[in-house]
């Protein structure tokens, strides 16, 4: 689930306001966008490439890699759905508020199509000096340079924050993974550290994770059997317990998901979980000292 | 959004589900001509959107009229689960054979909708399935082809319930399912499902929860509701739901401004290790990255705000408008409390150099030292 500077990039909803300013900072950090979506604006040119109605239309003439979605949450269905259907690959959704029953749907059409799904409510993918994919600040080299350590997050904020200190520590980043705030997701935890533990380029992973959900136990066992070093840091762990309600989210999820769960997990699958962000460049320092490459 | 159940009630008389003749009712005299007109006995059930009613006496049963009134008397006005009782539900009360559990709710680890059933209903589902999670069936959707009623007779294979009782049950489990796709629920929960005498399935509670993210096209759901808030929230909290900001009420003394869900989250784990309180959650991420006026306007009328820490770190908010808002405001309010910035990524630049220029404030190159220095002004 990476992208690279060859990747052709189909950006969704390319005329909006938002579309069309991260057009051109994902073009300002080397990606390439060759083509924009825009239903009834087919013919038109933004930020200096082709506008098609639908990516149907988009793929006659261009073969796409990714596609990244700058749509409404309610037409999002419908866009993703263009997407996997047309044969796109990767499927990056951006769109926070998308409702869950679409988002289920796209994304078992998508697990049937073989298209890969990041997000949605994802702030995107970052290869520092190849490409950026969705609304991360890729192109401000104080916070995004290229480097060995990857990244994985759910929120953009606080990834953002947590590259910031990857890079107060002097090093770069491999990849940014954005998997996105919500609790249905195309791409998990699991699966990012997966990739970026086969990714060559990648030398130790930093996890941000939050409380809700149990992604993050859900990885622990991957961990405890990886060579590659992992930090970890779970937001949220001060905030008072959520009010529930009825008893089958407690059946489904059977006690994990707290802040303490997610950390007892990982710190016994051999992560070194900090207690705020700011500790992420000592943890890197002797991780990266003492880990040997693989 | 999490709905009462009498009005979860009334969305399952939609695609007929039973339960048990009632009415909802905001005062005691009401509830004594219901209990009147329904005959006794009565169930007397607080409506308020927490689990544990039981348990925490919030529902009550009723021999005569009168004894309706005082139960309702009692309840109306009470606090349970941290939410006062506005209303009470009064049902003929049913001769219960048997206790059974349903329910269909999102998975988010199946990526779709899960049906769950169990023979074993009632109060201690959670610990049945603690200890025996074999009995809580569980069945896999795919969204695209629904819950068939085959699908849900196959589920109900092995439990122990008699024929006649299976295929009502089963068909319940389609409404239920139906139910949850009809109005985008994220929860239907049945529990107890009742077997009464005479062997017909009635739900005798019920826990939906819609999906925010679709109620724009369910206006006409939301609308039949009667605009009866499930949630209790403070006026703060009200005031910031109107103009479209997350805002929870904490205890504490320092002001929170942050974007997104986790860098904001993040910023009070900080001030907490710090050794400080947070005064807030406030969150002006996603698209109200614009709204950090009026953000800023409503955490300033918390009077126990001593101290206040912005903490901006913008991807796909841009720093500079949301500081150009907060600068704005603080000039236009002149707060009497510190603040401390600290501010990275999209628009840092210029955001910088607003703060330096208008406020004559140096923001702090590291988050920690912002935090630590907000939580040093809040402590006095």
């Amino acid at each position: 689930m990476l992208v690279t500077g060859k990747d052709a990039v189909v950006v969704q909803g390319v005329t909006g306001r938002q579309g069309s300013f991260w057009t051109d900072r994902m073009i300002e950090c080397g990606t390439r966008v060759v083509a924009g979506v825009s239903p009834g604006k087919g013919g038109q040119v933004a930020s200096g490439i082709p506008v098609y109605g639908s990516v149907a239309d988009a793929a006659k003439e261009h073969p796409l890699d990714v596609s990244v979605l700058f749509v409404p949450p309610l037409a999002a269905r419908a866009a993703a759905l263009d997407a996997v259907h047309a044969g796109v690959g990767k499927l990056v959704m951006l769109t926070e508020h998308v409702p869950y029953q679409d988002v289920m749907e796209v994304l078992a059409e998508a697990r049937d199509h073989g298209t890969q799904v990041l997000g949605p409510n994802t702030a995107g993918l970052v290869v520092p000096g190849e490409a950026s994919v969705g609304i991360m600040p890729g192109h401000v080299g104080s916070i995004f340079r290229p480097g060995r350590v990857g990244v994985i997050s759910r929120s953009g904020s606080l990834g953002t924050l947590v590259a910031l200190q990857v890079a107060a520590a002097g090093h770069g980043q491999s990849a940014f993974v954005g998997i996105g705030g919500d609790p249905i997701l195309g791409t998990t935890t699991l699966d990012a550290i997966r990739t970026l533990d086969d990714d060559p380029r990648t030398d130790a992973v930093v996890v941000v994770g939050e409380i809700g959900g149990t992604m993050e136990e859900d990885a622990a066992e991957y961990v405890a059997g990886m060579a590659k070093p992992v930090i970890a840091f779970i937001a949220g762990r001060s905030a008072p317990p959520d009010r529930r309600m009825g008893h089958a989210g407690a059946i489904v999820t059977a006690g994990r998901g707290s802040g303490e769960s997610k950390v007892c997990a990982l710190a016994e699958a051999g992560a070194t979980v900090v207690d705020l962000p700011s500790g992420i460049p000592e943890a890197l320092r002797r991780s990266l000292r003492s880990s040997p490459r693989p | 959004m999490k709905l009462l159940e009498y009005q979860g009630k009334q969305l399952f008389a939609d695609v007929g589900v039973a339960t048990p003749d009632g009415e909802v009712v905001a005062d005691a005299e009401a509830a004594a001509s219901v209990a009147g007109r329904l005959g006794e006995p009565v169930v007397v059930k607080s409506q308020v959107p927490a689990g544990k009613r039981g348990r925490a006496g919030a529902i009550r049963f009723a021999d005569t009229a009168d004894a309706a009134r005082q139960a309702a008397a009692a309840l109306l006005g009470t606090s349970v689960g941290g939410h006062v009782v506005g209303r009470v539900l009064v049902e003929r009360a049913v001769p219960i054979v048997r206790e059974l559990y349903a329910a269909v709710l999102n998975d988010a680890s199946g990526k779709g909708p899960l049906v769950l059933f169990s023979t074993e209903g009632g109060m201690d589902i959670e610990e049945v399935n603690a200890g025996t999670p074999e009995r809580v069936a569980r069945l896999a959707v795919d969204i695209r082809a629904g819950l068939t009623e085959a699908d849900a007779t196959r589920l109900l294979d092995g439990a122990d319930i008699a024929a006649g009782t299976r295929a009502q049950v089963a068909a319940t489990l389609v409404r239920l399912y139906e139910l949850y796709r009809r109005v985008d629920a994220d929860l239907v929960e049945v529990n107890p499902l009742a077997v009464v005498e005479g062997g017909r399935v009635v739900a005798l509670d019920s826990k939906v929860s819609l999906d925010p993210g679709a109620l724009r096209r369910h206006e006409d759901v939301v609308a039949g509701l009667g605009g009866d808030q499930a949630r209790v929230e403070t006026d703060l909290e009200r005031d910031a739901r109107e103009i479209g900001l997350q805002f929870i009420d904490l205890d504490g003394e320092v002001g929170v401004l942050a974007n997104g869900a986790g860098l904001t989250m993040t910023t009070l784990d900080a001030v907490t290790h710090y050794g400080g309180r947070p005064a807030d959650f406030l969150e002006i991420g996603g698209d109200a990255y614009t709204k950090a006026t009026p953000a800023l306007r409503l955490l300033l009328r918390k009077p126990s705000v001593r101290s206040l820490l912005v903490n901006f770190c913008g991807a796909f908010a841009r720093t500079d408008v949301m500081t150009e808002g907060v600068v704005g405001a603080l000039e236009e309010l002149r707060p009497e409390v510190p603040v401390f910035f600290s501010i990275h990524g999209t628009g840092e630049d210029e955001a910088i150099a607003t703060v330096r220029e208008r406020l004559g404030l140096e923001p702090y190159e590291l988050m920690d030292d912002a935090v630590r220095a907000a939580v040093d002004a809040a402590v006095v």
